[in-house]
């Protein structure tokens, strides 16, 4: 190898070792991240948004992958040079942290002594070494001791390892993305939904919206949602037993109560309240019909998705329902309403809305027909979130590493204190890696010590 | 005695606090510096005892709930853990002054909630119903206290270095005089970002379990999740700048100034600028769109 060629890998390796590009790589991240939180993400890209850039804009934000930036080749690229990056760092800076470590220097010569923090000097004579030993013992730990021309060296650290600290936190970060990566490959999101009543086996991807059919199924016994005195929600609740195949209900799975904040898990997907919402499969509505200008109201029963015969020969379908139809009144009205579709003889159908605590806005509806809305057994479905994500504990234990990383880093110091003595005369020096001012306050406490030994 | 009035009592403490703290700074009189400590001491006793009343309220009520669930909530326990962080920077390094440029942090938190903020006790949604909360929002929030008296620190080192290059410590007089070495207020910010910034990766890794715990994602690049990271990357950036030649003293200050203010846009420009975008889950609720049709035309 040429030492041109080698003066180029040289600096290339540099290059992915240096603070610089690590510093470099954690502003830009900072600054391109605030892309996705100004432009909608998809799936919730609205459509108003995107009739109000138009088009230019549109196929350029397209181009550049801004619907779903945080997945772009281009976040994900800074991302692996972001770990890449860490990981050169790490296996250029460790073994000099190791040997420092594993390898400490055991003998403080003149020039050693300049380099440190703090020194102290004192004449000591007689059995000194079997004092000083016991002495460093008693203050930080077991010391190194070792005999040399005449001299004897006394060495003794503390918290050596947390000079580890700052590559715990990188391998941490490693680590999360390893996690992520194992639950994108392996792991699945999605929802599904389960009326009352029945069973459900079959969730839809929240990626790509392709159904997945799984080993087991889910039985809805019951929804419910409570509500505060202030109208505020208070707690959906779907009751879930699971069945395996043959639709028999698996033991210790039955009745099982899954509210938001406490989901169920079983072999390995869990299941969490999302939403829910009202079906119209299976269930009656209670109509109370009439002749305009009549008093005289028959009861109907109607079931969703099909015709119900009125007793003037008319045919009554039910083609959409809700228990409240504020939101969709922009609170013009409230209380349950269901959209029906009215067939008299030898006319054409009539679709309208009826409300039940607004009987008399249908009376002002064209035709011969008054129908109240008495209420309905209507059905609940309930909307969970379905995840299967076989890296989260990866990435719980790189968080884990993580705090400990910091926490290693940034509050304990490598303390280390040296003793020489020889010729009668005692000299002690030390060094902290960080916090000198705590290490000064005692190494001060340990020098009173010394010179009462 | 009601709570509001103990969080009204304790917006009066501060403020005169930050009074007295500013009559400190202009007349250099050591025994106005301990009065104004004092009347913070004194204002966060009365803050805390209002927090706890609060929560106790609310128990009295049959919603009971730790208060830290609504932006009147949050942005009175962020005052409070602002001056709990100062006064323990302030025990512990003995910079009175420092306090002139902290406690109107709190006092703006305190009379923005007192007076433009909604602060009747809410019974929790569904979503909030979870410890969770409580771990999530109080590491959080000690977190962004800590970025704030970091915030407070890197203003008076600019001011201090002001019209000077470097980290000199030639005798300025007047009001700046009062004010510790450049040299102490550079290493009072690493020291304050260095509280911060493990507090504010535990607020994020507790986020992240909890919404793994309630929604089966630990993280969905929502926007507050991603400034929570932007924040992260930046004192990131900051602790590692702290390492490289040329970026301890201005920089360092100016970096700590611009993670604040990602802070707070993370807190509060998320919820109130972005929100319009983003709203958690409301989704359109579309097979009730022909309802709404048949009734606008009914009324047309």
């Amino acid at each position: 190898m040429t030492t041109a060629k080698r003066n180029f890998i040289e600096s290339i390796w540099d290059f992915f070792c240096s603070l610089k590009l690590a510093l470099s790589l954690l502003i830009v991240l900072a600054l391109i991240s605030i892309i996705g939180t100004i432009i909608p993400q998809e799936p919730n890209v609205p459509s108003q948004y995107i009739a109000s850039i138009g088009p230019t804009k549109l196929s350029i934000y397209k181009t550049l992958g801004f619907f779903h930036m945080y997945h772009s080749w281009w976040f994900m690229s800074l991302l692996g040079l972001l770990t890449f990056n860490i990981i050169c760092c790490s296996v250029k800076r460790l073994p000099r942290v190791w040997k420092i470590v594993a390898e400490p220097t055991l003998i403080m010569d003149e020039g050693l002594q300049k380099t440190l923090q703090q020194t102290f000097e004192r004449k000591m004579t007689g059995e000194a070494k079997e004092k000083l030993r016991g002495f460093l013992k008693s203050e930080i730990g077991e010391p190194k001791v070792t005999e040399q021309d005449g001299a004897t060296y006394f060495f003794v650290q503390k918290h050596a390892w947390c000079r580890f600290g700052v590559y715990v936190v990188h391998l941490s970060i490693v680590i999360i993305f390893v996690g992520a990566l194992i639950g994108s490959i392996f792991g699945f999101k999605g929802v599904m939904q389960i009326p009352e009543g029945m069973a459900s086996d079959t969730i839809y991807s929240t990626v790509t919206g392709n159904p997945k059919e799984l080993p087991f199924g889910l039985f809805l016994d019951s929804f419910s949602v409570s509500f505060y005195d202030t109208g505020m929600p208070k707690e959906y609740k779907s009751i879930l037993t699971v069945v395996d195949e043959n639709g028999q209900p698996v033991k210790g799975y039955e009745h099982i109560p899954v509210i938001v904040n406490k989901p169920l898990t079983y072999k390995g997907i869990t299941f969490y309240q999302s939403n829910y919402g009202q079906t119209g499969e299976g269930s009656t509505f209670h109509f109370d019909v009439a002749k305009k200008g009549s008093q005289d109201f028959a009861h109907i029963d109607a079931k969703m998705g099909s015709k119900t015969k009125l007793p003037d020969g008319s045919m009554l379908e039910i083609v959409d329902s809700t228990e409240d139809i504020s939101s969709s009144s922009s609170g013009q009205f409230s209380g349950p309403a269901v959209l029906v579709r009215v067939t008299e003889a030898g006319k054409s159908p009539d679709q309208f809305v009826v409300m039940k605590n607004y009987p008399e806005v249908q009376q002002q509806q064209q035709g011969d027909i008054v129908i109240h809305y008495v209420g309905s057994g209507t059905k609940y479905y309930t909307g969970l979130q379905v995840a299967k994500d076989p890296g989260v504990w990866v990435v719980w234990f790189g968080c884990f590493l993580m705090v400990v990383g910091i926490i290693m880093a940034f509050f304990l110091s490598h303390k280390r204190v040296w003793i020489r003595f020889a010729n009668g005369r005692v000299v002690m020096g030390g060094t902290a890696n960080k916090n000198p001012a705590a290490f000064e306050v005692k190494f001060e406490s340990m020098v009173e010590k010394l010179k009462n030994l | 005695m009601s709570s509001s009035m103990l969080f009204n009592t304790t917006t009066i403490f501060y403020m005169i606090s930050m009074v007295v703290f500013f009559v400190y700074l202009a007349t250099k009189n050591k025994g106005i510096g301990l009065l104004g400590s004092l009347t913070a001491y004194v204002g966060w006793f009365i803050h805390t005892t209002a927090i706890i009343l609060r929560w106790k309220e609310s128990y009295d009520m049959g919603v009971g709930h730790a208060p830290l669930t609504n932006l009147y909530e949050s942005v009175v326990f962020f005052a409070w853990t602002i001056v709990l962080i100062y006064g323990i920077i302030e025990l512990k390094y003995k910079y009175r002054v420092i306090g002139a440029f902290v406690m109107p942090f709190a006092v703006f938190g305190m009379a923005w909630a007192q007076t433009r903020l909604q602060s009747d006790i809410e019974p929790l949604v569904p979503a909030l119903q979870s410890n969770w909360l409580l771990y999530h929002v109080i590491t959080c929030f000690l977190g962004y206290a800590a970025f704030a008296v970091a915030c407070g620190i890197s203003i008076m080192y600019l001011i201090k270095t002001r019209g000077e290059s470097g980290n000199s410590d030639a005798k300025a007089g007047g009001v700046i005089g009062l004010f510790p070495p450049a040299k102490v207020l550079d290493d009072l910010n690493y020291k304050a970002i260095m509280v911060g910034f493990p507090l504010l990766t535990l607020g994020i890794v507790t986020g992240a379990a909890w919404a793994n715990y309630a929604w089966g994602t630990y993280w969905s690049w929502d926007p507050k999740e991603t400034w929570s990271l932007i924040v992260w990357l930046i004192y990131a950036a900051f602790l590692h700048a702290r390492i490289t030649r040329g970026w301890v003293g201005k920089r360092a200050a100016w970096l700590s100034i611009i993670g604040f203010c990602a802070t707070i846009f993370c807190y509060l420009g998320v919820n109130l600028l972005l929100s319009g975008l983003h709203s958690y889950g409301a989704g359109g609720n579309t097979i009730f769109h022909m309802l709404i049709e048949k009734i606008r035309h009914l009324f047309s």
